[in-house]
Protein backbone atom coordinates (compact mmCIF):
# COMPACT_ATOMS: atom_id res chain seq x y z
CA UNK A 1 0.00 0.00 0.00
CA UNK A 2 0.98 3.65 -0.97
CA UNK A 3 1.77 5.69 2.24
CA UNK A 4 -1.66 7.64 1.11
CA UNK A 5 -3.62 4.65 1.38
CA UNK A 6 -2.21 3.17 4.90
CA UNK A 7 -3.14 6.83 6.10
CA UNK A 8 -6.42 6.42 5.04
CA UNK A 9 -6.95 2.72 6.09
CA UNK A 10 -5.55 4.04 9.74
CA UNK A 11 -8.32 6.93 10.03
CA UNK A 12 -11.00 4.42 8.48
CA UNK A 13 -9.99 2.53 11.58
CA UNK A 14 -9.62 5.27 13.99
CA UNK A 15 -13.01 6.76 13.12
CA UNK A 16 -14.91 3.75 13.27
CA UNK A 17 -14.00 2.98 16.88
CA UNK A 18 -14.33 6.84 18.13
CA UNK A 19 -17.94 6.22 15.79
CA UNK A 20 -18.58 3.12 18.14
CA UNK A 21 -18.05 4.20 21.21
CA UNK A 22 -19.40 7.88 21.07
CA UNK A 23 -22.59 5.79 19.62
CA UNK A 24 -22.73 3.72 22.60
CA UNK A 25 -21.99 6.78 24.73
CA UNK A 26 -24.34 5.62 27.30
CA UNK A 27 -22.40 1.99 28.16
CA UNK A 28 -18.80 4.29 27.39
CA UNK A 29 -18.74 7.68 28.50
CA UNK A 30 -21.96 8.12 31.05
CA UNK A 31 -20.85 5.26 33.96
CA UNK A 32 -17.46 5.98 34.04
CA UNK A 33 -18.64 9.89 34.59
CA UNK A 34 -21.29 8.93 37.21
CA UNK A 35 -19.39 6.31 39.27
CA UNK A 36 -16.61 9.36 39.67
CA UNK A 37 -18.85 11.72 40.47
CA UNK A 38 -19.66 9.20 43.32
CA UNK A 39 -15.85 8.90 44.67
CA UNK A 40 -15.55 12.89 44.10
CA UNK A 41 -18.64 12.90 46.54
CA UNK A 42 -18.33 10.13 49.20
CA UNK A 43 -14.42 9.67 49.22
CA UNK A 44 -12.98 13.36 48.55
CA UNK A 45 -16.31 15.44 50.15
CA UNK A 46 -17.71 13.03 52.74
CA UNK A 47 -14.92 10.95 53.82
CA UNK A 48 -12.10 12.72 52.89
CA UNK A 49 -12.61 15.92 54.93
CA UNK A 50 -12.78 13.85 58.06
CA UNK A 51 -9.20 12.03 56.98
CA UNK A 52 -7.48 15.50 56.63
CA UNK A 53 -4.27 16.02 54.74
CA UNK A 54 -2.47 13.64 52.64
CA UNK A 55 0.99 14.20 50.73
CA UNK A 56 0.31 17.91 52.05
CA UNK A 57 -2.63 18.25 50.18
CA UNK A 58 -6.78 18.09 50.82
CA UNK A 59 -7.70 14.52 50.53
CA UNK A 60 -9.91 15.63 47.88
CA UNK A 61 -6.68 16.67 45.52
CA UNK A 62 -4.84 14.11 46.57
CA UNK A 63 -7.08 11.15 44.84
CA UNK A 64 -8.46 13.68 42.00
CA UNK A 65 -4.88 12.80 39.79
CA UNK A 66 -5.49 8.87 40.78
CA UNK A 67 -9.47 8.37 39.74
CA UNK A 68 -8.87 10.04 36.97
CA UNK A 69 -5.81 7.72 35.65
CA UNK A 70 -7.92 5.11 37.25
CA UNK A 71 -10.61 6.17 34.57
CA UNK A 72 -8.62 6.56 31.66
CA UNK A 73 -6.64 2.72 32.67
CA UNK A 74 -10.27 1.06 32.71
CA UNK A 75 -11.73 2.55 29.61
CA UNK A 76 -8.63 2.24 27.20
CA UNK A 77 -8.10 -1.01 28.32
CA UNK A 78 -11.92 -1.92 28.00
CA UNK A 79 -12.46 -0.02 24.78
CA UNK A 80 -10.15 -2.03 22.87
CA UNK A 81 -10.57 -5.32 24.03
CA UNK A 82 -14.69 -5.27 24.10
CA UNK A 83 -14.47 -3.92 20.73
CA UNK A 84 -11.42 -6.43 18.68
CA UNK A 85 -13.21 -9.02 20.72
CA UNK A 86 -16.57 -8.12 19.04
CA UNK A 87 -14.88 -7.98 15.56
CA UNK A 88 -14.10 -11.35 16.39
CA UNK A 89 -17.14 -12.95 17.46
CA UNK A 90 -19.35 -11.75 15.06
CA UNK A 91 -16.23 -12.00 12.20
CA UNK A 92 -16.51 -8.34 11.12
CA UNK A 93 -12.71 -8.65 11.41
CA UNK A 94 -12.57 -10.57 8.66
CA UNK A 95 -13.36 -7.30 6.63
CA UNK A 96 -10.01 -6.08 7.91
CA UNK A 97 -7.95 -9.03 7.20
CA UNK A 98 -9.01 -9.62 3.63
CA UNK A 99 -7.69 -6.02 3.12
CA UNK A 100 -4.32 -5.02 2.11
CA UNK A 101 -4.48 -3.09 5.40
CA UNK A 102 -1.07 -3.85 6.99
CA UNK A 103 -1.14 -5.47 10.57
CA UNK A 104 1.21 -2.23 12.41
CA UNK A 105 -2.27 -0.36 11.08
CA UNK A 106 -4.43 -2.34 12.31
CA UNK A 107 -2.75 -2.63 15.69
CA UNK A 108 -2.23 1.40 16.00
CA UNK A 109 -5.87 1.91 15.02
CA UNK A 110 -7.45 0.32 17.45
CA UNK A 111 -4.92 1.12 19.82
CA UNK A 112 -5.30 4.96 19.38
CA UNK A 113 -9.17 4.12 19.10
CA UNK A 114 -8.76 3.01 23.19
CA UNK A 115 -6.44 5.92 23.71
CA UNK A 116 -9.00 7.81 22.21
CA UNK A 117 -11.46 6.68 24.57
CA UNK A 118 -9.70 7.12 27.60
CA UNK A 119 -9.03 10.44 26.97
CA UNK A 120 -12.13 11.78 26.18
CA UNK A 121 -13.29 10.07 29.30
CA UNK A 122 -10.58 11.48 31.58
CA UNK A 123 -11.80 15.03 30.63
CA UNK A 124 -15.04 14.52 31.10
CA UNK A 125 -13.38 13.34 34.94
CA UNK A 126 -11.47 16.05 34.82
CA UNK A 127 -14.18 18.18 33.99
CA UNK A 128 -16.37 17.09 36.89
CA UNK A 129 -13.59 17.32 39.49
CA UNK A 130 -13.72 20.94 39.23
CA UNK A 131 -17.11 20.78 40.77
CA UNK A 132 -15.53 19.69 43.61
CA UNK A 133 -12.07 21.54 44.04
CA UNK A 134 -9.44 23.48 42.27
CA UNK A 135 -7.01 21.30 39.90
CA UNK A 136 -3.66 23.38 39.09
CA UNK A 137 -1.38 21.68 37.24
CA UNK A 138 2.40 21.49 38.32
CA UNK A 139 4.11 20.44 34.81
CA UNK A 140 1.52 19.53 32.08
CA UNK A 141 4.26 18.49 29.23
CA UNK A 142 4.80 15.07 32.13
CA UNK A 143 1.10 15.06 32.79
CA UNK A 144 -0.29 14.81 29.60
CA UNK A 145 2.97 12.91 28.26
CA UNK A 146 1.99 10.05 31.48
CA UNK A 147 -1.53 10.20 30.75
CA UNK A 148 -0.96 9.66 26.71
CA UNK A 149 1.58 7.15 27.16
CA UNK A 150 -0.30 5.08 29.93
CA UNK A 151 -3.74 4.72 27.80
CA UNK A 152 -1.39 3.47 24.85
CA UNK A 153 0.47 0.87 27.22
CA UNK A 154 -2.88 -0.63 28.69
CA UNK A 155 -5.19 -0.23 25.12
CA UNK A 156 -2.44 -2.72 23.98
CA UNK A 157 -2.82 -4.94 27.20
CA UNK A 158 -6.64 -4.79 25.99
CA UNK A 159 -5.84 -5.77 22.24
CA UNK A 160 -3.33 -8.83 23.87
CA UNK A 161 -6.67 -9.80 26.22
CA UNK A 162 -8.92 -9.64 23.13
CA UNK A 163 -6.52 -12.09 20.50
CA UNK A 164 -6.41 -14.71 23.14
CA UNK A 165 -9.92 -14.32 24.40
CA UNK A 166 -12.27 -16.82 22.97
CA UNK A 167 -15.72 -15.86 25.38
CA UNK A 168 -16.74 -12.92 26.34
CA UNK A 169 -15.64 -13.89 30.31
CA UNK A 170 -12.70 -13.79 28.79
CA UNK A 171 -12.36 -10.59 28.26
CA UNK A 172 -13.90 -9.23 31.70
CA UNK A 173 -11.64 -12.04 33.81
CA UNK A 174 -8.60 -9.91 33.14
CA UNK A 175 -10.08 -6.34 33.94
CA UNK A 176 -12.09 -7.86 37.04
CA UNK A 177 -9.28 -9.84 38.50
CA UNK A 178 -5.83 -8.27 37.65
CA UNK A 179 -6.82 -4.74 36.49
CA UNK A 180 -9.14 -3.45 39.04
CA UNK A 181 -7.09 -4.76 41.65
CA UNK A 182 -3.90 -3.63 40.80
CA UNK A 183 -5.33 -0.06 40.19
CA UNK A 184 -6.91 0.11 43.74
CA UNK A 185 -4.00 -0.99 45.45
CA UNK A 186 -1.93 1.25 42.72
CA UNK A 187 -1.91 4.22 44.98
CA UNK A 188 -5.11 5.68 43.79
CA UNK A 189 -6.58 6.61 47.74
CA UNK A 190 -3.71 6.29 49.62
CA UNK A 191 0.47 6.94 49.55
CA UNK A 192 2.43 3.98 50.02
CA UNK A 193 3.77 5.86 52.44
CA UNK A 194 1.31 4.35 55.04
CA UNK A 195 1.78 0.66 54.58
CA UNK A 196 3.91 -1.27 56.87
CA UNK A 197 7.55 -1.97 55.26
CA UNK A 198 6.45 -5.25 53.59
CA UNK A 199 3.53 -4.40 51.50
CA UNK A 200 4.65 -0.87 50.56
CA UNK A 201 8.00 -3.33 48.59
CA UNK A 202 5.61 -5.29 47.14
CA UNK A 203 3.35 -2.01 45.99
CA UNK A 204 6.54 -1.58 44.11
CA UNK A 205 5.82 -4.50 42.22
CA UNK A 206 2.03 -3.20 40.71
CA UNK A 207 3.16 -1.08 37.37
CA UNK A 208 -0.06 1.26 37.98
CA UNK A 209 1.59 2.43 40.90
CA UNK A 210 4.01 4.41 38.79
CA UNK A 211 1.84 5.34 36.75
CA UNK A 212 -0.66 6.67 39.02
CA UNK A 213 1.79 8.68 41.03
CA UNK A 214 3.72 10.05 37.73
CA UNK A 215 0.38 11.27 36.88
CA UNK A 216 -0.28 12.51 40.47
CA UNK A 217 3.31 14.41 40.39
CA UNK A 218 2.05 16.30 36.97
CA UNK A 219 -0.66 17.67 38.89
CA UNK A 220 0.16 18.22 42.29
CA UNK A 221 4.05 18.09 42.30
CA UNK A 222 4.42 15.58 44.80
CA UNK A 223 4.82 11.89 43.84
CA UNK A 224 5.81 8.23 45.92
CA UNK A 225 8.43 7.18 43.09
CA UNK A 226 10.73 9.07 40.56
CA UNK A 227 8.11 9.60 38.00
CA UNK A 228 10.71 9.85 35.07
CA UNK A 229 11.70 6.25 36.45
CA UNK A 230 8.17 5.65 35.81
CA UNK A 231 8.05 7.16 32.40
CA UNK A 232 10.81 5.04 31.14
CA UNK A 233 8.92 1.92 32.24
CA UNK A 234 5.79 2.78 30.78
CA UNK A 235 7.88 3.05 27.62
CA UNK A 236 9.33 -0.34 27.70
CA UNK A 237 6.03 -1.37 28.52
CA UNK A 238 4.45 -0.37 25.61
CA UNK A 239 7.35 -1.03 23.36
CA UNK A 240 7.05 -5.06 24.62
CA UNK A 241 3.34 -4.91 24.57
CA UNK A 242 3.24 -3.38 20.93
CA UNK A 243 6.17 -5.92 19.36
CA UNK A 244 4.16 -9.01 20.89
CA UNK A 245 0.85 -7.60 19.76
CA UNK A 246 2.27 -7.44 16.34
CA UNK A 247 3.78 -10.87 16.57
CA UNK A 248 0.51 -12.39 17.63
CA UNK A 249 -1.77 -10.62 14.09
CA UNK A 250 1.51 -12.10 12.18
CA UNK A 251 0.91 -14.94 13.49
CA UNK A 252 -2.82 -14.68 13.53
CA UNK A 253 -3.52 -15.66 17.02
CA UNK A 254 -7.49 -16.18 17.91
CA UNK A 255 -7.86 -14.76 14.32
CA UNK A 256 -6.64 -16.93 11.59
CA UNK A 257 -6.90 -20.68 11.55
CA UNK B 1 0.74 -17.13 -19.40
CA UNK B 2 -0.73 -15.69 -16.18
CA UNK B 3 -3.54 -16.53 -14.21
CA UNK B 4 -6.46 -14.93 -12.15
CA UNK B 5 -5.62 -17.40 -10.15
CA UNK B 6 -2.52 -20.12 -9.60
CA UNK B 7 -2.40 -22.22 -6.68
CA UNK B 8 0.54 -24.49 -6.35
CA UNK B 9 0.87 -27.92 -4.19
CA UNK B 10 -1.34 -26.27 -1.63
CA UNK B 11 -1.55 -28.06 1.31
CA UNK B 12 -3.14 -27.16 4.76
CA UNK B 13 -3.11 -29.44 7.87
CA UNK B 14 -4.78 -27.84 11.15
CA UNK B 15 -3.32 -28.44 14.43
CA UNK B 16 -5.63 -31.31 15.47
CA UNK B 17 -3.67 -32.81 12.99
CA UNK B 18 -6.86 -32.48 10.21
CA UNK B 19 -5.34 -32.54 6.90
CA UNK B 20 -8.03 -29.93 4.71
CA UNK B 21 -5.74 -29.99 1.55
CA UNK B 22 -3.46 -32.70 0.25
CA UNK B 23 -1.12 -30.96 -2.41
CA UNK B 24 -3.78 -29.19 -5.02
CA UNK B 25 -3.24 -27.61 -8.71
CA UNK B 26 -5.57 -25.44 -9.72
CA UNK B 27 -5.32 -22.33 -12.81
CA UNK B 28 -8.25 -20.20 -13.06
CA UNK B 29 -8.20 -18.02 -16.32
CA UNK B 30 -8.40 -14.49 -16.58
CA UNK B 31 -12.35 -13.72 -17.30
CA UNK B 32 -13.27 -17.13 -16.27
CA UNK B 33 -16.44 -18.17 -14.89
CA UNK B 34 -15.36 -20.81 -12.43
CA UNK B 35 -17.12 -23.24 -10.43
CA UNK B 36 -15.24 -24.98 -7.31
CA UNK B 37 -17.33 -27.93 -6.24
CA UNK B 38 -16.97 -30.36 -3.90
CA UNK B 39 -19.23 -31.77 -0.91
CA UNK B 40 -18.77 -30.09 3.20
CA UNK B 41 -15.75 -30.20 4.77
CA UNK B 42 -14.14 -31.01 1.11
CA UNK B 43 -11.67 -28.44 1.42
CA UNK B 44 -12.96 -25.81 -0.49
CA UNK B 45 -13.79 -23.12 2.24
CA UNK B 46 -10.03 -23.67 3.18
CA UNK B 47 -8.74 -22.89 -0.39
CA UNK B 48 -11.06 -19.74 -0.73
CA UNK B 49 -9.63 -18.93 3.09
CA UNK B 50 -6.18 -19.43 2.01
CA UNK B 51 -6.31 -16.86 -0.94
CA UNK B 52 -8.16 -14.21 0.99
CA UNK B 53 -5.71 -14.57 4.33
CA UNK B 54 -7.93 -16.11 6.45
CA UNK B 55 -6.35 -18.84 6.70
CA UNK B 56 -2.33 -19.74 6.81
CA UNK B 57 -1.54 -22.56 4.69
CA UNK B 58 0.93 -25.58 5.73
CA UNK B 59 2.67 -25.27 2.39
CA UNK B 60 2.70 -24.47 -1.39
CA UNK B 61 2.04 -21.70 -3.38
CA UNK B 62 -0.58 -19.27 -4.31
CA UNK B 63 -0.47 -16.55 -6.89
CA UNK B 64 -3.52 -13.83 -7.80
CA UNK B 65 -2.91 -11.91 -11.23
CA UNK B 66 1.18 -13.00 -10.78
CA UNK B 67 1.08 -12.04 -7.16
CA UNK B 68 2.83 -14.49 -4.98
CA UNK B 69 0.83 -14.17 -1.37
CA UNK B 70 4.30 -14.90 0.09
CA UNK B 71 6.06 -12.28 -1.47
CA UNK B 72 3.38 -9.38 -1.46
CA UNK B 73 0.35 -10.86 -0.39
CA UNK B 74 -1.10 -7.17 0.46
CA UNK B 75 -0.39 -6.24 -3.13
CA UNK B 76 -2.86 -9.82 -3.98
CA UNK B 77 -5.62 -8.54 -1.86
CA UNK B 78 -6.13 -5.49 -4.14
CA UNK B 79 -6.88 -8.17 -6.85
CA UNK B 80 -9.50 -10.13 -4.52
CA UNK B 81 -13.10 -9.69 -3.15
CA UNK B 82 -14.71 -11.80 -1.00
CA UNK B 83 -18.02 -12.61 -0.23
CA UNK B 84 -18.10 -15.56 2.33
CA UNK B 85 -20.77 -17.64 3.28
CA UNK B 86 -21.78 -16.64 6.64
CA UNK B 87 -22.69 -12.57 7.05
CA UNK B 88 -19.49 -11.00 8.50
CA UNK B 89 -20.13 -7.30 8.68
CA UNK B 90 -20.51 -5.27 11.89
CA UNK B 91 -24.47 -5.52 12.16
CA UNK B 92 -24.70 -2.26 14.00
CA UNK B 93 -23.07 -0.12 11.33
CA UNK B 94 -25.29 1.37 8.71
CA UNK B 95 -25.16 0.06 4.69
CA UNK B 96 -23.51 2.80 4.09
CA UNK B 97 -21.15 2.55 6.37
CA UNK B 98 -20.33 -0.94 6.25
CA UNK B 99 -19.72 -0.03 2.54
CA UNK B 100 -17.60 2.94 2.75
CA UNK B 101 -15.78 1.90 5.71
CA UNK B 102 -14.94 -1.73 3.51
CA UNK B 103 -13.59 0.91 0.92
CA UNK B 104 -11.46 2.82 3.33
CA UNK B 105 -9.81 -0.71 4.02
CA UNK B 106 -8.32 -0.87 0.77
CA UNK B 107 -7.18 3.03 1.12
CA UNK B 108 -9.57 4.55 -1.38
CA UNK B 109 -10.41 7.85 -0.27
CA UNK B 110 -13.79 8.59 1.25
CA UNK B 111 -15.35 11.01 -1.48
CA UNK B 112 -14.23 8.38 -4.29
CA UNK B 113 -15.20 5.44 -1.57
CA UNK B 114 -19.19 7.24 -1.35
CA UNK B 115 -19.54 7.62 -5.04
CA UNK B 116 -18.57 3.65 -5.65
CA UNK B 117 -20.94 3.06 -2.64
CA UNK B 118 -23.80 4.52 -4.34
CA UNK B 119 -23.00 3.28 -7.44
CA UNK B 120 -23.21 -0.90 -6.55
CA UNK B 121 -25.78 -0.46 -3.39
CA UNK B 122 -28.35 1.18 -6.33
CA UNK B 123 -26.86 -1.65 -8.25
CA UNK B 124 -27.62 -4.23 -6.07
CA UNK B 125 -30.86 -2.24 -5.21
CA UNK B 126 -29.94 -1.10 -1.69
CA UNK B 127 -29.78 2.52 -1.76
CA UNK B 128 -33.12 2.91 0.24
CA UNK B 129 -31.51 0.70 2.41
CA UNK B 130 -28.48 3.14 3.06
CA UNK B 131 -29.26 4.32 6.50
CA UNK B 132 -30.61 1.16 7.84
CA UNK B 133 -28.74 -0.99 10.31
CA UNK B 134 -27.70 -4.11 8.66
CA UNK B 135 -29.02 -6.05 10.71
CA UNK B 136 -31.88 -5.12 10.28
CA UNK B 137 -31.99 -6.77 6.53
CA UNK B 138 -33.53 -9.76 5.39
CA UNK B 139 -31.65 -12.66 4.61
CA UNK B 140 -31.28 -11.72 0.66
CA UNK B 141 -30.55 -8.04 1.16
CA UNK B 142 -27.19 -9.40 3.74
CA UNK B 143 -26.17 -10.83 0.85
CA UNK B 144 -26.72 -8.32 -1.75
CA UNK B 145 -25.18 -6.07 0.90
CA UNK B 146 -21.89 -8.12 1.09
CA UNK B 147 -21.64 -8.38 -2.84
CA UNK B 148 -21.81 -4.86 -2.79
CA UNK B 149 -19.12 -4.36 -0.21
CA UNK B 150 -16.73 -7.35 -1.86
CA UNK B 151 -16.81 -4.77 -5.12
CA UNK B 152 -16.16 -1.56 -3.69
CA UNK B 153 -12.21 -1.50 -4.83
CA UNK B 154 -13.47 -3.01 -7.79
CA UNK B 155 -11.72 -6.22 -7.58
CA UNK B 156 -10.17 -8.39 -10.60
CA UNK B 157 -11.53 -11.69 -9.29
CA UNK B 158 -14.48 -11.84 -7.31
CA UNK B 159 -14.98 -14.88 -4.93
CA UNK B 160 -18.87 -15.56 -3.84
CA UNK B 161 -18.87 -18.84 -1.57
CA UNK B 162 -22.12 -19.80 -1.77
CA UNK B 163 -24.01 -16.69 -2.35
CA UNK B 164 -27.15 -18.45 -2.94
CA UNK B 165 -27.91 -20.35 0.20
CA UNK B 166 -31.14 -19.63 1.54
CA UNK B 167 -31.99 -16.98 -0.67
CA UNK B 168 -35.19 -17.25 -2.58
CA UNK B 169 -35.47 -17.92 -6.68
CA UNK B 170 -36.47 -14.89 -7.95
CA UNK B 171 -33.77 -12.90 -6.04
CA UNK B 172 -31.23 -15.78 -6.94
CA UNK B 173 -32.35 -15.05 -10.40
CA UNK B 174 -31.32 -11.64 -10.52
CA UNK B 175 -28.30 -11.94 -8.27
CA UNK B 176 -26.82 -14.53 -11.07
CA UNK B 177 -27.71 -11.60 -14.02
CA UNK B 178 -25.83 -9.29 -12.03
CA UNK B 179 -23.12 -11.38 -11.73
CA UNK B 180 -23.19 -12.29 -15.41
CA UNK B 181 -22.65 -8.72 -16.03
CA UNK B 182 -20.46 -8.64 -14.08
CA UNK B 183 -18.35 -10.98 -15.99
CA UNK B 184 -19.15 -10.05 -19.03
CA UNK B 185 -17.11 -6.77 -18.05
CA UNK B 186 -13.87 -8.49 -17.47
CA UNK B 187 -14.17 -9.90 -13.61
CA UNK B 188 -13.12 -13.11 -12.75
CA UNK B 189 -15.73 -14.96 -11.27
CA UNK B 190 -15.31 -18.06 -9.16
CA UNK B 191 -17.77 -19.50 -7.31
CA UNK B 192 -19.00 -22.61 -4.62
CA UNK B 193 -22.54 -24.12 -4.71
CA UNK B 194 -24.40 -26.63 -3.81
CA UNK B 195 -27.07 -25.94 -6.75
CA UNK B 196 -25.51 -27.84 -9.17
CA UNK B 197 -27.65 -26.16 -12.13
CA UNK B 198 -26.45 -22.90 -11.20
CA UNK B 199 -22.65 -24.04 -12.12
CA UNK B 200 -24.01 -25.90 -14.61
CA UNK B 201 -25.38 -22.65 -16.36
CA UNK B 202 -23.62 -20.08 -15.23
CA UNK B 203 -19.58 -21.35 -15.21
CA UNK B 204 -17.41 -22.46 -18.17
CA UNK B 205 -15.04 -23.92 -16.24
CA UNK B 206 -15.02 -26.28 -13.27
CA UNK B 207 -12.78 -27.95 -10.60
CA UNK B 208 -14.04 -30.62 -8.14
CA UNK B 209 -12.48 -30.93 -4.87
CA UNK B 210 -13.05 -34.12 -2.71
CA UNK B 211 -11.31 -34.93 0.60
CA UNK B 212 -8.57 -32.35 -0.11
CA UNK B 213 -7.60 -33.69 -3.63
CA UNK B 214 -8.76 -32.07 -6.75
CA UNK B 215 -10.61 -35.05 -8.41
CA UNK B 216 -11.80 -32.95 -11.64
CA UNK B 217 -10.47 -30.16 -12.91
CA UNK B 218 -12.56 -29.36 -16.63
CA UNK B 219 -14.53 -26.85 -18.84
CA UNK B 220 -18.27 -27.83 -17.95
CA UNK B 221 -18.67 -28.67 -21.78
CA UNK B 222 -16.39 -31.45 -21.56
CA UNK B 223 -17.14 -33.06 -18.30
CA UNK B 224 -20.79 -32.93 -19.17
CA UNK B 225 -19.63 -34.76 -22.53
CA UNK B 226 -18.20 -37.30 -20.06
CA UNK B 227 -21.86 -38.20 -18.81
CA UNK B 228 -22.50 -41.97 -20.35
CA UNK B 229 -25.91 -42.24 -19.20
CA UNK B 230 -28.61 -39.91 -18.37
CA UNK B 231 -32.29 -40.54 -16.82
CA UNK B 232 -35.47 -39.41 -18.01
CA UNK B 233 -38.70 -39.14 -16.68
CA UNK B 234 -41.75 -39.21 -19.11
CA UNK B 235 -45.46 -38.11 -18.02
CA UNK B 236 -47.46 -40.20 -19.61
CA UNK B 237 -51.59 -39.94 -20.63
CA UNK B 238 -52.04 -43.66 -19.73
CA UNK B 239 -50.37 -46.35 -18.23
CA UNK B 240 -48.05 -48.41 -19.99
CA UNK B 241 -49.24 -52.22 -20.51
CA UNK B 242 -47.81 -54.60 -18.33
CA UNK B 243 -44.56 -56.05 -19.79
CA UNK B 244 -44.02 -53.18 -22.28
CA UNK B 245 -40.58 -52.46 -23.00
CA UNK B 246 -37.80 -51.51 -25.83
CA UNK B 247 -34.98 -53.25 -27.19
CA UNK B 248 -31.74 -51.88 -25.10
CA UNK B 249 -33.42 -49.48 -22.92
CA UNK B 250 -34.39 -49.72 -19.15
CA UNK B 251 -37.46 -48.73 -18.43
CA UNK B 252 -39.44 -48.28 -15.42
CA UNK B 253 -43.05 -47.48 -15.02
CA UNK B 254 -44.43 -46.07 -11.85
CA UNK B 255 -48.05 -46.11 -11.56
CA UNK B 256 -48.54 -43.75 -8.68
CA UNK B 257 -47.63 -40.70 -11.38
CA UNK B 258 -48.02 -42.74 -14.26
CA UNK B 259 -44.48 -41.73 -15.53
CA UNK B 260 -42.31 -43.83 -17.18
CA UNK B 261 -38.76 -43.64 -16.21
CA UNK B 262 -35.72 -44.64 -19.03
CA UNK B 263 -32.09 -44.88 -18.53
CA UNK B 264 -30.37 -43.23 -22.25
CA UNK B 265 -27.01 -44.68 -22.60
CA UNK B 266 -25.02 -42.42 -24.72
CA UNK B 267 -25.57 -42.79 -28.41
CA UNK B 268 -29.36 -44.11 -27.62
CA UNK B 269 -31.96 -41.86 -29.28
CA UNK B 270 -35.34 -41.23 -27.42
CA UNK B 271 -37.23 -41.41 -30.70
CA UNK B 272 -37.29 -45.51 -30.29
CA UNK B 273 -39.02 -44.89 -26.92
CA UNK B 274 -41.80 -42.25 -28.75
CA UNK B 275 -42.45 -44.46 -31.92
CA UNK B 276 -42.91 -47.57 -29.47
CA UNK B 277 -45.28 -45.45 -27.10
CA UNK B 278 -46.97 -44.47 -29.95
CA UNK B 279 -47.93 -47.93 -31.34
CA UNK B 280 -49.57 -48.20 -28.02
CA UNK B 281 -51.56 -44.75 -28.35
CA UNK B 282 -49.65 -43.52 -25.08
CA UNK B 283 -48.94 -40.07 -25.11
CA UNK B 284 -45.79 -38.08 -23.61
CA UNK B 285 -47.28 -34.78 -21.40
CA UNK B 286 -43.89 -33.75 -20.41
CA UNK B 287 -40.45 -35.03 -20.08
CA UNK B 288 -37.37 -34.25 -17.47
CA UNK B 289 -34.17 -35.10 -16.67
CA UNK B 290 -34.20 -37.27 -13.40
CA UNK B 291 -31.44 -35.04 -12.12
CA UNK B 292 -28.74 -32.32 -12.77
CA UNK B 293 -26.84 -34.05 -15.58
CA UNK B 294 -23.92 -32.12 -13.35
CA UNK B 295 -25.22 -33.49 -10.72
CA UNK B 296 -24.93 -36.60 -11.58
CA UNK B 297 -21.21 -36.50 -12.68
CA UNK B 298 -20.23 -34.99 -9.44
CA UNK B 299 -22.02 -37.77 -7.13
CA UNK B 300 -19.72 -40.07 -9.25
CA UNK B 301 -16.67 -37.84 -8.69
CA UNK B 302 -17.04 -37.64 -5.21
CA UNK B 303 -17.78 -41.31 -4.77
CA UNK B 304 -14.66 -42.23 -6.76
CA UNK B 305 -16.92 -44.27 -9.16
Amino acid sequence: MKNSEIWVAFFTILTREIRRFTRIWPQTLLPPAITMTLYFAIFGNLIGSRIGQMGGFSYMEYIVPGLIMMSVITNSYSNVSSSFFSAKFQHSIQELLVSPTPNWVILLGYVLGGVARGLLVGLVVTILSLFFTNLLVENLLLTVLVVFLTAIMFSLGGFVNALYAQSFDDVSIIPTFVLTPLTYLGGVFYSIDLLPDFWQSLSLLNPVLYMVNAFRFGILGVSDIDAYWALVMISVFILVLFSYSLHLLEKGKGIRN
Amino acid sequence: MTYAIEIRDLKKQYENGFEALKGINLKVKKGDFFALLGPNGAGKSTAIGILSSLVNKSSGSVSIFGVDIDQDFAKAKKYLGVVPQEFNFNVFETVFNVVVTQAGFYGIKRPLAMERAEKYLKLLDLWDKKDTQSRMLSGGMKRRLMIARALIHEPEVLILDEPTAGVDIELRRSMWEFIKKLNEQGTTIILTTHYLEEAEQLCRNIAIINSGEIVENTSVSALLKTLNQETFILDLDNPLPNGWGVAGFSVAFDETSCSAEVEVVKGQSLNAIFSALSEQSINVLSMRNKSNRLEELFVKLVKGK
